[in-house]
């Protein structure tokens, strides 16, 4: 047995660590803080109807909703750039993109379909066999 | 009591006499020889006793290559029920003509059609995939199981669960009538009535759960199990593409399990996603389940151009050639197969800039495809090619499959797509690229690590006629479909009035015999195969001169698969240690640590028919029952500590010490 082709099996070790992180009372803290500041702003935005037109409203609350995402990730999941040896970010940037292409893609093709077919009142139909 | 129908429409749902098919001779025919079949057999096996053996050693397995091999079983069985509606629609088309109506009433054709294509994309193909995969990919990564060995099992009933509840719908009501993707608002409540669609959606449904969860399974494997060494750039490409199909799993079923919920919601609770009328659009339904359905066309092909990778490098002695752009070509196919979902269906109404868009992307995904194609022929250029049946499914693949890519991208050009559009054209070319690549890949597959699964090897000359029988077979029934298509005849027709077709229908079938018969061969094969064990007897693990390192363990492998854990110096590992010399361990063993066998994913997945069987028929008390059967079983699981246990090392000692006797023998 040639000793630099084997390798012993290492079984589990509880000591062993891979980069994940496991959040500290401060971190978790932090999220938390954060999290109910980015809840109470829609919430204020709203019921104190900051803005005249209610579609900014709409529009600040999603941006608001994107933030609220990142901080439970950063702060609740653990994710960072260095996590799993990289392979979290992996994954995010990768499920992202697939999302952005499902959900632009959809919304350009069915825009298209409704360009091309819009859907004719019902006395228009009877002359079509 | 019995009297009152309101109970017994509590307790049977929409079941009643009326949903046998006794009227239907055929149905009947089939059934009594089943039933007959199906008891002789379990008698059979309940006489010689195999049932605890089937329960402890396979049924509650967790072994991967058990798994592996169920998959792989299951695949076959569907694919003769598959391969009997495929017959059964190409003797219609070839009698169907003028005055004769041919011997199927539409309201059986159109059941035929779709549980074809059900059967043979969900039942056949993606069994077979992930059965090789299962069986494979530890072994070539340096690992004792998968990452995840209980939900193996459990993602595998899952899928002999759906198997089971399309089959089902042969005999007990009826199967959809709508082509293998139930759009709507055919498939609708109003276009639909029957149970046909609820039971493809809870087939569906039901494996969908299986395969999303296995993909899940193979990616952790594969990411956090590799032998040390094992960089990403030294993954045999068989395991790359393994990754990438399983990547493909886990981002796109979803969609299609989200897009049968929004169906289900329509047809049961009334909500208005896909119907015609209350700002429902169907033409949504087509988006969302093309959004599945385009990267499940890539999870289907990519592990067979893995197979192809490992068998041209293995039958041509040499290493294969451009393994970094095959890589990458696979990696960019992985991505660019969520760009080009709309080609399947252009003539929707979308404008010039969309389909133009779809049309480019899709004639770029040729690109990667093609440069495997030439890493293939450059591997066997100059290679010293050894023509055993794998190499022949491979050589077999790049005649058939390059045609089938050529018509791809005819189709894929928007303008030749409005005339081919649903036409014979459309299917001759995914039948030539799902036969001529996927059916081709596995088989080679199947070929190919028969020896390492069971311990010998196929017998040859078996194996060459059922090659021939399905390659010939494969060019005589396509190829007139493919005439038939450029004339304009379209798809999913009973019946025909031009007489001049005929001919064409009538060649095409028998090419479906030699199909036939190249089936029959490989059933054949395993028979022979199994009387010849002795002769066909592999010895030393390694019977092609692999290159990977599933070849360095015996055939079939322990339990454990590696005593230890191989370290990993190149790509070819298994061929670099032979290179340098490398000589087994005989002593040193330590105790490793395994996984337990379970019974509780096959209880689930019993529940699940059972609840699938409940949703259908409107049996709500049943499917309320198993579903909380299920959430019980499945929380009392968690409560289940011993679920692993050691191999001794003085059995892994008299283990390897017996391998070390045989290859001594030899």
């Amino acid at each position: 047995m040639s000793p630099d082709t084997m390798a012993q099996h290492h079984g589990h070790d509880p000591a062993h660590h891979d980069g994940a992180g496991h959040g500290t009372l401060k971190g978790y803290l932090t999220g938390f803080i954060l999290a109910v500041i980015l809840t109470a702003i829609p919430f204020w935005l709203v019921m104190g109807e900051v803005f005249a037109n209610p579609q900014v409203t709409a529009f600040a609350v999603m941006a608001l909703a994107v933030v609220q995402v990142v901080v439970h990730m950063v702060y609740f999941l653990h994710m960072n750039s260095r996590s799993e040896g990289g392979w979290t970010m992996l994954a995010l940037i990768f499920t992202l993109v697939v999302v952005a292409i499902t959900l632009s893609g959809s919304l350009w093709v069915m825009y298209h379909l409704n360009a091309n077919m819009m859907p004719m009142p019902h006395h228009d139909m009877r002359g079509i066999p | 009591m019995s009297s009152n129908p309101d109970f017994w429409s509590f307790v049977f749902g929409r079941l009643s006499w009326e949903s046998f098919p006794l009227h239907e001779p055929i149905l009947v025919i089939t059934f009594i020889a089943v039933a007959l079949g199906g008891a002789a057999m379990l008698g059979a096996m309940t006489y010689f006793r195999v049932w605890p053996y089937l329960w402890r050693e396979w049924l509650t397995s967790v072994d991967h290559k058990r798994i592996g091999i169920m998959y792989i079983v299951l695949a076959l069985i569907m694919l003769l029920r598959g391969f009997a509606d495929a017959l059964m629609m190409r003797a219609q088309q070839a009698i169907a003509f003028g005055g004769s109506e041919g011997y199927l009433p539409p309201h059986h054709y159109d059941q035929i059609f779709t549980a074809h294509g059900v059967i043979m994309i969900f039942f056949v193909a993606m069994p077979l995939v992930t059965g090789l995969m299962n069986f494979v990919v530890p072994l070539q990564i340096g690992a004792r199981d998968v990452a995840f060995p209980f939900l193996n099992n459990f993602s595998f009933w899952m899928t002999v669960s759906g198997a089971v509840i399309v089959m089902m719908s042969l005999f007990v009501g009826e199967f959809a009538q709508t082509g293998w993707l139930a759009y709507p608002p055919l498939s609708g409540l109003a276009g639909s009535p029957g149970v046909g669609v609820d039971y493809y959606i809870w087939a569906l449904q039901v494996a969908g759960i299986g395969t999303l969860l296995s993909g899940v399974n193979l990616i952790a494997t594969i990411v956090k199990m590799r032998a040390p060494g094992m960089t990403m750039m030294k993954l045999p490409v068989f395991t790359w593409t393994s990754l990438c199909t399983n990547v493909l799993i886990v981002a796109s079923f979803p969609v299609l399990t989200a897009v049968l919920v929004l169906l289900s919601l329509d047809r049961y609770v009334g909500t208005n996603f896909f119907t015609n009328d209350l700002g429902g659009n169907p033409m949504m339904y087509v988006n969302l389940i093309w959004i599945w359905g385009h990267p499940e066309v890539y999870i289907l092909i990519l592990p067979a151009f893995g197979v192809f990778s490992e068998v041209v490098s293995t039958f041509c002695s040499k290493r294969l050639f451009g393994y970094t752009s095959m890589v990458y070509a696979t990696v960019v196919i992985t991505i660019l197969s969520y760009l080009v979902w709309l080609h399947h269906f252009f003539t929707m109404g979308s404008g010039a800039s969309v389909n133009s868009f779809f049309g480019i992307t899709t004639m770029i995904i040729s690109i990667p495809t093609g440069a495997k194609i030439f890493n293939w022929l450059f591997t066997m250029f100059r290679g010293r090619i050894r023509y055993e049946v794998p190499m022949l499914w491979t050589v077999g693949f790049m005649v058939t499959f390059v045609i089938g890519g050529m018509t791809g991208v005819m189709l894929a050009v928007p303008p030749a797509d409005f005339q081919l559009h649903n036409s014979l054209f459309l299917i001759a070319h995914f039948h030539n690229v799902i036969i001529g690549g996927v059916v081709f890949g596995m088989f080679a597959g199947i070929s190919y690590w028969f020896p390492k699964a069971f311990g010998f090897k196929l017998d040859p000359f078996w194996g060459k006629m059922s090659f021939w029988f399905w390659l010939i077979g494969f060019w005589v029934a396509f190829m007139p479909i493919y005439v038939l298509g450029l004339m304009g005849v379209t798809r999913r027709v009973n019946h025909f009035d031009d007489p001049s077709l005929q001919i064409w229908f009538v060649i095409a079938a028998f090419g479906a015999v030699l199909i036939a018969c190249g089936i029959a061969c490989f059933l054949i094969q395993l028979v022979v195969s199994f009387l010849r064990r002795e002769q066909l007897r592999d010895l030393t693990g390694d019977p092609w001169g692999g290159r990977t390192l599933e070849w360095s363990t015996s055939s079939p492998p322990p339990v454990y698969n590696f005593a230890f854990t191989p370290v990993i110096h190149d790509h070819d590992a298994w061929w670099d240690m032979k290179q340098r010399g490398y000589t087994r361990p005989l002593h040193g063993f330590r105790p490793i640590h395994m996984p337990k066998n379970t019974g509780t994913g096959i209880i689930l997945a019993g529940l699940s028919i059972a609840f699938a069987f409940g949703m259908i028929w409107y049996m709500w008390w049943l499917a309320a029952l198993s579903f909380a059967a299920m959430i019980v079983i499945s929380i009392g699981h968690t409560f289940n500590y011993h679920r692993d246990f050691f191999i001794p090392a003085e059995v892994v000692d008299r283990t390897e010490k017996s391998r070390t006797a045989l290859m001594a023998g030899e």
